[in-house]
């Protein structure tokens, strides 16, 4: 074995560092999904009767729907009616502040590194988190309420902002769009509400941190952004998992909204338990997010960073309705050990003049599979929309493999639409130039990978950047064959 | 400094370096010159820690330890350093962003603290004017899109940033524009002191007019077959390899 191996080999047996799990006392449903637990979720939740029918809704049809198999991955099915739908840390009802969060549960954030603290936090980041089913905190509340902003959970904002939720619930992203997303209408817990009135730019960044904690549970969380006109905000998602050895469910909705000039900026830095060096255990990540440029002038971009979850079947996407819209996809998908991903966007121009741009990273070790999956569709009345795709996959041995699956369809000639693809290796030439300068190969592999993913990275808030780098370089450290 | 005895080393098999024997002290400089494909590129990728070659024979000592059960970030963390004749392209990562890498690995490997951004960038200035390097060369991908001569330079500034005790420059001249050449030797030439030594592969007398050899050596199939002084590489010029060949294709035992 060579010594780029042997270092692959003890790298990648390195543990999973967000691994653990606390016990708590919990408020649980029933095992199981039907009817009956939605309607015990609903009542848990207090919600309004409207919503409760609209739940419903969704899991009719739902139940007629069938379970996808298009997507270049494979797994065992999960048995549904195994899992529980609700799990949520007992503590004081619905705290109105920081003050009242059971600080066990502000140990479990500052373990994982996020103070929830608005004191020690160095630059404005609002966080909303996220425990199994349910929103434990949200800082700078008032903050941010001044400019009337709204940032909250789900579940208040339900009770605060009916009328906003009445709305824009479901208008992006319908509860009979897909399996995964009429499960997640059906049974969604919890997640976070973000409203930016008109004219307003967000001073802060704004972020929802999900953690499962629980075991045998579906995490279905929502997000809901709402940018009126004129407005700006910037939203940062993170997550992660105990290490089980049975795999887990994520089956989250994100939808965004952007009025008239507004531009959302969304980033996710996704660390989900991967499974182990075996294959076994993992997160499932089968989640549905897209954004409407709905206003002229108005832009949503994704940027993503992908490197934990077993499976990822996941495609940020844009509809380009406004003239003048632009939609952006960012992406690095890192895959080792036996993890699959399965990720890419859509862009669906409608309006005119519209633009967009694909960027995707893909980055394949040890015996995984990493797809690249795209579709930019140019619609009849969409004038002289523009798109540019870049795909791009690095390979680090050979046991690994890279896919790509871009589908183009335009229905109006004066579209111009680019597709760049390349597939490169980590070259030993490279590693040995850096050896040769003094840096160790696992640093080497670091540096390479991290110049590789540049132009994703660019697009992450600082802070976010400088973790996307650490977490690029844990997962893939001297995963070189 | 560096004591190479009968060193031999195959790739894929294949006998490259047939037992060299060469004794480099510090505060010399030594030319390694000769034909196409005899050997010299891989003598310095064998003493800087390829792995592709494998080392069949022979031993080298590096400052009077043993080199080659040494990784190779180890043999450049103790002061060996390598300028590529065909140096390597990074995408995305700065000379800058990647030298910072490079020497804060080695000094910690000193025992030293990694320097600052303040104390790296004054560092940086001062070497960049040694080899009159453009700042904005070192904030684009390392080596990408450079062109032949851009890379020689930065190659050699470089070595200017990591202060090696031992530099071998593989045809570090080739590329390199009549300014550039007298640069970038001018470079060299002070970062020599009587503590560090020098080896040169190059093709051409002309390097030898700036960097000034102590010793001239003649590699051909594997083998140094003639070591001389400065005067040698003058008669090489003149006359290129044959007579050398001739004499040891007459008396080879292959
Ligand atoms: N993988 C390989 N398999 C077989 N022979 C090889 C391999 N790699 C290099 N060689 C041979 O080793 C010999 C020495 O090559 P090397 O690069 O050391 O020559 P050099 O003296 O530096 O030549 P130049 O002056 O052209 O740079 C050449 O004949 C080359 O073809
Ligand atoms: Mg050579």
């Amino acid at each position: 074995m060579s010594k780029d191996n042997q270092i692959l080999e003890n790298l990648t047996s390195k543990e999973y560092e967000h691994g653990w799990s606390v016990n708590y006392e919990a408020d649980e449903a029933p095992l199981g999904l039907n009817e009956d637990i939605i309607r015990w979720i609903s009542a848990k939740k207090e919600e309004p009767s409207w919503l409760l029918e609209w739940r419903l809704k969704a899991f009719k049809t739902w139940q007629a729907m069938k379970e996808p198999e298009w997507s270049n991955v494979n797994y065992r099915k999960m048995d549904l009616q195994a899992l529980r739908y609700y799990s949520a840390p007992k503590q004081s009802k619905n705290p109105k502040n920081l003050k009242e969060v059971d600080p066990e549960l502000i140990a479990i954030y500052e373990r994982l590194g996020i103070s929830l603290n608005e004191q020690k936090r160095l630059q404005g980041i609002a966080i909303d988190v996220v425990l199994d089913s349910v929103s434990v905190a949200t800082t700078f509340k008032e903050t941010l309420g001044k400019l009337g902003i709204i940032f909250c959970s789900f579940s208040e904002a339900v009770k605060e902002h009916p009328d906003l939720i009445k709305k824009y619930l479901g208008s992006v992203i319908p509860m009979t769009d897909n399996y995964y997303a009429s499960l997640n209408a059906a049974v969604f817990s919890d997640g976070s509400f973000c409203y930016i009135p008109k004219g307003v730019r967000c001073p802060m960044e704004l972020s929802t941190y999900f953690r499962i904690n629980a075991a045998n549970t579906g995490q279905f969380e929502r997000t809901l952004i709402v940018a009126d006109d004129s407005s700006y905000v910037s939203y940062l998602e993170g997550c992660t998992a105990p290490q089980r050895d049975e795999n887990q469910l994520h089956a989250a909705v994100v939808e965004i909204y952007a009025g008239a000039h507004s531009e959302v900026k969304y980033s996710t830095v996704q660390n989900w338990f991967p499974g182990d060096k075996n294959g076994k255990g993992g997160i499932y990540n089968f989640v549905t997010k897209r954004g409407i440029c709905a206003g002229d002038h108005s832009k949503i971009s994704w940027t993503q960073v992908e490197t934990g979850s077993a499976i990822t079947w996941k495609y940020p996407s844009c509809i380009l309705k406004g003239d003048y819209s632009i939609g952006e996809f960012y992406s690095v998908a890192v895959t080792n050990n036996y993890q699959q991903a399965d990720t890419g966007t859509k862009m669906i121009h409608i309006g005119k003049n519209t633009k967009s741009r694909i960027v995707s990273k893909g980055i394949s070790a040890g015996k995984s599979q990493n797809s690249y999956r795209g579709q930019v569709q140019v619609m009849k009345r969409a004038h002289n929309a523009r798109n540019f795709s870049q795909c791009d996959s690095l390979l680090m041995g050979n046991q690994c493999g890279a896919h790509t699956f871009p589908y183009i369809d335009i229905a109006n000639p004066s579209a111009k639409v680019e597709h760049e693809a390349t597939t490169s290796k980590i070259g030993e030439d490279q590693i040995f130039y850096c050896n040769q300068r003094g840096i160790a190969t696992e640093d080497a592999v670091a540096l390479i990978v991290n110049g590789y993913a540049k132009e994703v990275l660019n697009q992450l808030p600082m802070e976010f950047a400088v973790e996307a780098q650490k977490l690029l370089a844990l997962t893939l450290e001297g995963s070189v064959g | 400094m560096l004591s190479i005895k009968n060193l031999h080393a195959s790739i894929e098999g294949t006998p490259i370096l047939r037992g060299i024997n060469l004794e480099v002290k510090a505060g010399e400089v030594h030319a390694i010159m000769g034909p196409n494909g005899s050997g010299k590129s891989t003598l310095a990728s064998v003493l800087a820690g390829r792995e592709e070659y494998e080392v069949t024979d022979g031993k080298v000592l590096f400052q009077g330890k043993e080199l080659l059960s040494l990784s190779p970030e180890d043999r450049a963390r103790k002061g060996l350093f390598l300028a590529f004749q065909y140096p390597i392209e990074i995408p995305g990562v700065s000379t800058t962003n990647f030298l910072r890498t490079a020497l804060n690995q080695v000094r910690e490997h000193r025992g030293q603290e990694p320097l600052d951004a303040v104390k790296f960038l004054s560092l940086m200035k001062e070497k960049m004017a040694l080899v009159e390097i453009d700042q904005k060369l070192l904030s684009r991908s390392l080596n990408e899109g450079f062109s032949g001569g851009e890379k020689k330079r930065n190659e050699i500034f470089q070595m200017a940033m990591l202060e090696p005790v031992l530099s071998i420059l593989d045809e570090t001249d080739s590329g390199l524009d009549i300014d550039a050449l007298r640069i970038v030797s001018n470079g060299v030439n002070k970062l020599k002191s009587d503590k560090t030594a020098t080896i040169v592969v190059t093709h051409y007398q002309r390097l030898l007019d700036y960097i000034i050899p102590d010793f001239v050596h003649v590699l051909y199939r594997g083998r140094i077959v003639k070591s001389g002084t400065k005067e040698l590489a003058l008669e090489l010029e003149e006359k290129g390899y044959d007579w050398i060949k001739e004499e040891v294709d007459s008396t080879a035992t292959i």
